[in-house]
C-alpha cells in the first residue's frame, strides 16, 4: 500500500518584503495568516492550532495569540531550531492533527529587523552588550561576531579540500537572480551579472555580498490540515508525504567535518524513503540559501552530486531557468527574501500546485525543500506533492 | 579627539578562570577527561564524550593546524574599527579538539589551510592573556 500523506498544506500567505518600515512582526504576521486563510478559503474561527517561528529579535512569542485575536486553541507553540524550524514545525503539525489535537493549524514567520537606521549588517548582531564573561568574551576578543563568520570559515574548508572556487558560488547567485526577476515576492529585481558579482564586497571572505542572503520586513503563513479535508477545500492540496530532521552535533568536535557535511545526508535519505521517491523523481529543490555555499553543500549532501563535486555541478547553470535542476526559483533568500525556511516553503508551495506563472517549473511532481539552522548546525527536510503518494 | 574603542576584554568567571590563569602564566589550559581519557572545548563542567563529570585542567601542547579560516571585512563591534581586515580562524589542536582564535604575525593572504601552529599569549588588559596562534617555520 502506498505511503498517505502525512497532511496538507491549503492555504499560503506572502506579504511584501523587505524594507517596509513601522510594522512590528506581529502585524506582518497578521496580514500573512489573513491572506493564506483567505487562499485556502477558511475563516480564522476555523484555526484551532498556532505554530509560531522564533526569530532573532525575540518579538514573535506566545503572546501572539491575543494580538492575532485566535481563541479556543488546542496547540500552541514558538518553535526554534533556528533556521531549519520550519520543518519541525510541520512535523508537529501533521503529527497533531493525525493524533487529533488539532484540525487546522496556522503556521507563521514573521520578522521585522530593518529600521530606517539600521540595515542588514547590523539587524542580527546588536546590540552587544560588553564586557562579556568567560567563553563568550573570548569569542568576542576574538572578533567571531554573527553568522557570516562561520559560512565563511565552512566554504573555506570546502575550498581546500576540493577546488571550490568563488566563480562556482557566483553561479548560484547569479542564477537565483535570474529565478528573482519573475517572482512578484522577490525584492531584488535588478539583473547581476558575474562582474557584479566579483564587484560587491567581501563580507567575510572567501564570501562576499551577493553570496550572503538578504535581511527583510515581513511574514509568511500557512495553513495545514488533514489530507482528507484538504481535497473539499478551495486549493489544489500541497501533500505532505515526507519529513525528517538531522542534527550532526558539536561543529566544533575535530572527530566531524560538519563544516562540508551536514545533516542533509541522512534527513534527505530518511524523507524520501517516507514519502516513497527516489532521488530522481524530484523535479525543483527549494533549498535553504543564507548562503551561495549552503546551496553547494546541501546539493552534495542531498546526493544530487558526489561530495566535493558541488562547485563543477553548479557551474553549467543547471540551478537557474532553463536549467536542468531548477533550484531556488523564486531567487531564494539570496534574492527573493528572507524568512527562514519559509522562503524555501512558499515557494516549493506555489510550484507543486503549478500556479508559479512565469517561473513554473515543468517537472513539479515531487519537491524538496530544505531548512538549515545554526552554522549547519541543524538540517529538516520535507517532501511535497500535489499527488497522494510516491 | 575621539579615542580608538579597545577591543572587548573577556571576564573570566568561575568556570573558565582555571583557562585564563594559565593563559596569564603563557600555558594553554584544556579540559581532560579523566574518565574516557579526552579532551574538550570550550569550557564546560561535565565531558561530552563519556558524560560524566570528571574533567580535570591539564596544559594543552599548544601544537596544531589550521583547520579553516576566514578574513573578516564587517566591523560588528567597534572595537575592531581599525583591526578589519581581520582573520578568525579554527585551529585543530593535537589533543583532539579544536578552537576558535586569531593567527598573528601573519599576512592575511599568506594564511594557509593546513598550516603548522603554535599558541602565543596576548595580555590584552585588565590582567586578562589569550590565548593567539603563531605560524611555525616548516
Amino acid at each position: 500500500m502506498a505511503n498517505q500523506p502525512k497532511g496538507a498544506i491549503v492555504g499560503l500567505g506572502v506579504t511584501k518584503m523587505g524594507k517596509i518600515y513601522g510594522r512590528r512582526s506581529v502585524d506582518f504576521a497578521a496580514d500573512a495568516i489573513a491572506m493564506a486563510l483567505d487562499d485556502a478559503g477558511l475563516k480564522k474561527s476555523d484555526v484551532d492550532g498556532l505554530l509560531i517561528n522564533a526569530n532573532i529579535p525575540g518579538d514573535m512569542d506566545p503572546r501572539a495569540q491575543m494580538m492575532l485575536g485566535f481563541e479556543n486553541l488546542t496547540l500552541i507553540n514558538v518553535m526554534n531550531a533556528y533556521g531549519s524550524t520550519m520543518g519541525s514545525m510541520m512535523q508537529y503539525a501533521c503529527m497533531a492533527i493525525r493524533e487529533g489535537l488539532a484540525t487546522t493549524v496556522a503556521l507563521v514567520y514573521a520578522d521585522a529587523p530593518l529600521t530606517p537606521t539600521r540595515g542588514a549588517g547590523q539587524s542580527y548582531s546588536g546590540p552587544h552588550r560588553f564586557p562579556l564573561g568567560g567563553m563568550a568574551g573570548l569569542k568576542a576578543h576574538y572578533g567571531d561576531f554573527g553568522a557570516n563568520l562561520g559560512y565563511a570559515m565552512a566554504a573555506q574548508r570546502h575550498m581546500h579540500l576540493y577546488g571550490t572556487t568563488s566563480e562556482q558560488l557566483g553561479t548560484i547567485a547569479t542564477g537565483q537572480r535570474k529565478w528573482a526577476r519573475m517572482s512578484p515576492w522577490a525584492q531584488m529585481k535588478a539583473p547581476m551579472s558575474m562582474d557584479d558579482y566579483y564587484n560587491s564586497r567581501y563580507i567575510a571572505e572567501p564570501l562576499r555580498l551577493f553570496d550572503c542572503c538578504l535581511v527583510s520586513n515581513g511574514a509568511v503563513a500557512t495553513i495545514v490540515t488533514s489530507a482528507e479535508r484538504a481535497r473539499d477545500l478551495k486549493q489544489t492540496p500541497v501533500n505532505v508525504l515526507g519529513y525528517a530532521q538531522r542534527a550532526p552535533g558539536d561543529n566544533l568536535d575535530s572527530s566531524r567535518h560538519p563544516a562540508v557535511e551536514t545533516g542533509a545526508r541522512q534527513a534527505g535519505d530518511a524523507a524520501f524513503k517516507m514519502a516513497g521517491i527516489e532521488r530522481k523523481d524530484i523535479g525543483t529543490l527549494q533549498l535553504y540559501d543564507c548562503y551561495t555555499y549552503t546551496v553547494l553543500v546541501s546539493l552534495e549532501d542531498y546526493g544530487f552530486c558526489a561530495k566535493g563535486e558541488g562547485g563543477p555541478f553548479v557551474a553549467d547553470g543547471k540551478l537557474g531557468p532553463g536549467g536542468a535542476l531548477p533550484t531556488n526559483t523564486g531567487g531564494g533568500q539570496l534574492s527573493g527574501f528572507y524568512m527562514w525556511a519559509f522562503t524555501p516553503l512558499a515557494e516549493a508551495v506555489v510550484q507543486a500546485r503549478g500556479t508559479a506563472g512565469e517561473r513554473q517549473v515543468e517537472r513539479n511532481d515531487y519537491v524538496l525543500v530544505s531548512g538549515n539552522g545554526g552554522i549547519l548546525n541543524f538540517h529538516s527536510s520535507l517532501i511535497l506533492s500535489r499527488h497522494a503518494s510516491g | 579627539m575621539s579615542q580608538a574603542v579597545a577591543k572587548p576584554i573577556p571576564i573570566p568567571d568561575e568556570i573558565t578562570a582555571p583557562f585564563f590563569d594559565g593563559a596569564r602564566g603563557g600555558k594553554l589550559m584544556l579540559q581532560h577527561c579523566t574518565g574516557c581519557g579526552k579532551w574538550s572545548f570550550p569550557v564546560r563542567e561535565r565531558c561530552p564524550h563519556c558524560f560524566e563529570t570528571k574533567l580535570e585542567w591539564r596544559a594543552a601542547s599548544g601544537r596544531g593546524t589550521l583547520y579553516t579560516f576566514a578574513i573578516m571585512h564587517q566591523v560588528m563591534n567597534p572595537g575592531f574599527a581599525s583591526a578589519v581586515p581581520y582573520n578568525v580562524s579554527q585551529v585543530d589542536l593535537e589533543e583532539g579538539v579544536r578552537m576558535i582564535s586569531n593567527v598573528v604575525g601573519v599576512e592575511n593572504a599568506a594564511l594557509r589551510v593546513g598550516m603548522k601552529l603554535e599558541a602565543v599569549f596576548e595580555d590584552v588588559g585588565d590582567n586578562v592573556s589569550v590565548p593567539k596562534f603563531r605560524v611555525v617555520a616548516g
